[in-house]
């Protein structure tokens, strides 16, 4: 099951793309998920991360079939 | 009872509210006090005028973001009631944004958990502004303004 990878908003045009999809068989940091999915070598501070649409942080782990969101600070409401 | 709506269509909030209460609320005899939030937007931000926004969000987690902060103020509160209606997409200057409302015993329930869910809404829920200015330049907007 590959991980489906989104960026949104400003991130989104930065890195030139909205999804992308990981092949893996066995769970990856999100450190290597952010960078075999944008191409950037470093997970700038300011980027907020989601696994299966909840908040977590950049130590986590990412299992094959999960969604991962990368994307910059929020500004709603 | 909990109501948490994401609408891409313009939203009268007065109308909603009344709508929604009667619908919703017949009879809601333990709530003393009712508290509203309103949001609009407005034409100008950071020193510049301001013609048009468009609004980005992540459809499912934004749903599911809002419904914990509603469900997590609602215990805290101990809230008889809470809504919030949010937009996204094509916004005009004057149109509203969001509605927070909240009804409990009591006021002080009512105001801190209105202001408590708006502002962990702005921090937490993901919900982007893509603004246009008068002079057609268009950009993100990197932060929320302070209360």
């Amino acid at each position: 099951m590959p991980i489906k990878v989104l960026f949104f908003a400003s991130l989104r045009e930065r890195i030139g793309q909205s999804q992308r999809l990981l092949e893996t068989d066995t769970p990856l940091t999100l450190q290597e998920v952010w960078q075999r999915s944008s191409g950037e070598t470093h997970l700038p501070d300011n980027v907020l991360m989601s696994v299966n649409q909840t908040y977590v942080d950049a130590n986590s782990l990412v299992q094959p079939g999960d969604e991962v969101a990368f994307f910059p600070p929020v500004t709603g409401g | 009872m909990q109501h948490v709506d994401v609408r891409e269509m313009p939203f009268e909030p007065w109308q909603y509210l009344a709508d929604w209460q009667a619908q919703q609320l017949p009879e809601n005899a333990r709530s003393g006090a009712t508290a509203v939030f309103v949001g609009t937007m407005r034409d100008f931000n950071e020193g510049d005028d301001v013609t048009g926004m468009y609004l980005e969000h992540y459809p499912g987690m934004t749903e599911r973001q809002l419904a914990t902060l509603v469900a997590e103020a609602s215990q805290r509160w101990s809230l008889d009631a809470a809504l919030v209606v949010h937009r996204v997409g094509e916004i005009l200057p004057t149109q509203p944004i969001v509605l927070v409302a909240v009804w409990s015993a009591h006021r002080a329930a009512a105001f801190e958990a209105c202001r408590h869910l708006m502002e962990t809404l702005k921090h937490t829920a993901p919900f982007w502004k893509r603004e246009t200015l008068s002079n057609g330049t268009v950009r993100w907007v990197d932060r929320n303004t302070l209360g």
